[in-house]
């Protein structure tokens, strides 16, 4: 019987604060535990009692790197509960400002917090030493993100221009043209990111998934579509809690997601990417095609090349959109005639994978009842699972090489820990 | 000569100050070329031990660990700078501080046992020798550049504590209280954002705290008077900055005048 004992005090690169704990017993994995200490900050506690206006800018606050998905599912489940429909330009809009966070998220992701794990790095400043052009590369594709997000939302951090019914203010067409050069510049640039991801050198590793995403019949989802797995899961948005239930682990700060009656489940780029392929712009379906991305991938190393794949396709999407732009006669729907109580389920796709919120609103329109399920609560669990089967086939590392090998792993899934609740701090026993 | 050392710390918060770090694209192999990084975690595995020459911090405090981490933290750090909302006014979190943190687990926990967390949200004040405070929510990243440029040369950073009324001025918008009736905290909010909100036709909502010299009294009637009620006007100033002195005590009037009128 002999005990090893592996810690790693902060998870870096990762948003937010987590550990973990992995305990084995005579080359068995005993406990596999993702903690996740960064402090509870009560959004649906105090949410209650606040305007059904107030939703979007406050939920955004959960997150500084994917405001706008808080924005969009608080939005999406507002207007569901007080009968409001998003149609024409503001919807096209809503998606635009969708494509500069996913653009920016991803960017980020792909090259200050995920490509130093592939080329042996502490972090990207590090990196930019020895290859100054892919970090330039990187930092010139998110700033065409944040440009986008400042363009329609004023800044790319808590964008104030989103409100139920849709904006405070719509651009005009000019002032969307004068971005697309940019746009075509960026798209250039996510071509040229995923050529360079398809360089990297990845470990030999599946996984089986079940992934769970939104799926629309005419695009690559984002604001709407059903909530689908590849295990046959279709249902409506309004269903999502019948399906998943949100348990509360002894070690973690933020609940985790499951089926019920089942396991865990993966959401995010790879889970989209495999449920919505066939859905993908040309451009991103030939680059995939070009670098050899099989249209379901399992490898979650492999995920950098898909979120490059979904980068190329949000360059695309937004030069769709704004060379379609027409403003829209209102720029935001009209307030509801008449409030009454009522209860609103809605949903997006933030850049690490479904963001689902509900609310319950009383005679006055203020919130009763908030519940809000982060990408990270959701995939929590999957990464769990993730690490148990590397360490479980990784026995033999020493114990410098398994800790980076579970670092990496945790990084695969972009885990935002500021929306699961946050810190990570990695420990290892062997007995 | 060695570089001066910086290091970024997180305490309650949503990431986006420190990310205002990261999305200065233009700046930030410069920045990084300036100052060894010691520690960042949301950047960089590498840590180095302090001291540090200038410490960022983002965040506020609501946990037992987090009342020591900012002692030791304050003790390693030559110059500590907070950086947001959150480290300086309390921010979203602190909401809990007008509620039962109790009450606020159950709802949002099954087992709020398992749980740690203090009844309040404070800021960085609180707790100890703050150098600098730099507002927003989240913070200007040009203001961060300035701030952390400063701190290199040995001078004040030069952040304005005028009102978002004078950033609006010079920006040229109309002004959408008097030209539109629609509610503003412009006059009783610090500049910084670039008065974003109005530029949009929609009210500020005060995410840079209370400016130097604000008259919340006047504009507390001045809500009222275009259409917000006494607990509409409460929740406007309870909202990210609840904890900044001015915003705080506006608040609670907001509701006791209402309720003598």
């Amino acid at each position: 019987m002999t005990e090893r004992t592996i810690a790693v005090n902060y998870l870096a690169r990762v948003e937010g604060e987590g550990a973990l704990r992995v305990r084995i017993h005579d080359s068995k994995v005993e406990e596999c535990e993702l903690k996740i200490f960064e402090p509870p900050r009560f959004f649906e506690a105090f949410l209650r009692g606040r305007s059904y206006r107030e939703a979007p800018d406050i939920t955004a606050r959960i997150c500084g790197i994917c405001p706008v998905a808080y924005q969009m599912s608080s939005c999406n489940a507002m207007e569901q509960a007080l009968g409001i429909s998003i149609t024409g330009a503001v919807r096209e809009l809503r998606r635009l400002l969708y494509c500069g966070e996913w653009i920016e998220s991803h960017a980020l992701h792909i090259y200050l917090l995920h490509a130093p794990d592939f080329l042996g790095y502490p972090d990207a400043i590090q990196l930019a030493k020895d290859h100054p052009e892919a970090v330039q590369q990187g930092l010139a594709l998110k700033k065409v993100g944040n440009a986008l997000m400042t363009l329609l939302g004023g800044r790319e951090i808590h964008p104030i221009n989103v409100r139920i019914g849709g904006f405070y203010r719509c651009p005009s067409r000019e002032e969307l043209e004068g971005i697309r050069p940019d746009l075509v510049r960026a798209l250039a640039l996510a071509e040229e990111t995923v050529r360079f991801a398809a360089g990297l050198t990845f470990p030999k590793i599946e996984e089986d998934y079940e992934f769970v995403s939104f799926r629309h019949p005419d695009e690559y989802p984002m604001n709407e579509g059903e909530i689908v797995s590849n295990r046959g899961l279709r249902i409506p948005v309004t269903k999502y809690e019948e399906e998943f239930e949100e348990v509360h682990v002894p070690h973690s700060n933020a609940l985790h997601s499951v089926r019920r009656g089942g396991g865990s489940y993966l959401v995010g780029p790879l889970a989209r990417y495999a449920l919505n392929h066939d859905k993908l712009p040309a451009r991103a379906r030939a680059i995939a095609r070009e670098v050899g991305l099989e249209p379901v991938v399992t490898n979650p190393y492999r995920s950098i090349l898909v979120r490059g794949v979904e980068t190329v396709f949000a360059c695309e999407e937004a030069i769709r959109i704004i060379d379609a732009y027409r403003p829209p006669p209102e720029a935001s729907a009209p307030p509801p005639a008449k409030l009454g109580p009522s209860v609103g389920a809605g949903a997006s796709e933030a850049p690490r994978g479904l963001l689902y919120h509900r609310y319950r609103l009383d005679s006055g329109g203020l919130i009763e009842e908030a519940k809000i399920v982060a990408p990270t609560s959701q995939n929590q669990k999957r990464i769990e699972d993730d690490l148990r089967s590397l360490v479980t086939r990784s026995l033999e590392l020493d114990e410098a090489a398994l800790t980076n090998m579970c670092e990496r792993s945790i990084r695969n899934h972009d885990p935002c820990i500021s929306c699961a609740t946050h810190f990570l701090h990695l420990e290892l026993v062997r007995d | 000569m060695a570089k001066p050392r910086l290091a970024v710390f997180k305490f309650a918060s949503c990431d986006g100050c420190q990310l205002s770090v990261l999305d200065c694209e233009d700046e930030l192999l410069a920045v990084a070329g300036a100052v060894d990084i010691a520690d960042f975690r949301e950047a960089t595995s590498s840590v180095l031990e302090g001291p540090y020459d200038l410490t960022l911090v983002e965040g506020s405090v609501t946990t037992p660990e987090d009342l020591h981490r900012i002692q030791e933290i304050r003790a390693q750090s030559k110059m500590l700078v907070t950086i947001g909302a959150c480290a300086t006014a309390g921010g979203i979190q602190a909401l809990r501080n007008f509620g039962d943190v109790a009450e606020f687990q159950k709802a949002v926990y099954a087992h709020p046992e398992y749980i740690k967390t203090l009844a309040t949200s404070t800021p960085i004040r609180d707790h100890v020798t703050v150098d600098f405070e730099l507002r927003g929510c989240p913070i200007n990243k040009f203001q961060l550049l300035e701030v952390i440029t400063a701190a290199l040369a040995h001078r004040a950073p030069n952040v304005p504590t005028e009102s978002v009324c004078i950033e609006c001025k010079r920006r040229g918008n109309v002004c959408v209280v008097v030209a539109h009736g629609t509610p503003c905290l412009g006059p009783v909010t610090q500049a910084g954002c670039g008065a974003i909100c109005p530029s949009f036709h929609r009210g500020c909502y005060g995410c840079f705290g209370p400016q130097d010299t604000p008259n919340t009294d006047s504009l507390t009637k001045n809500l009222e008077r275009h259409g917000m009620s006494p607990l509409e006007v409460q929740r406007v100033f309870r909202t990210f900055n609840s904890m900044a002195p001015a915003f705080r005590a506006a608040g609670t009037a907001a509701v006791a005048e209402g309720a003598k009128t």
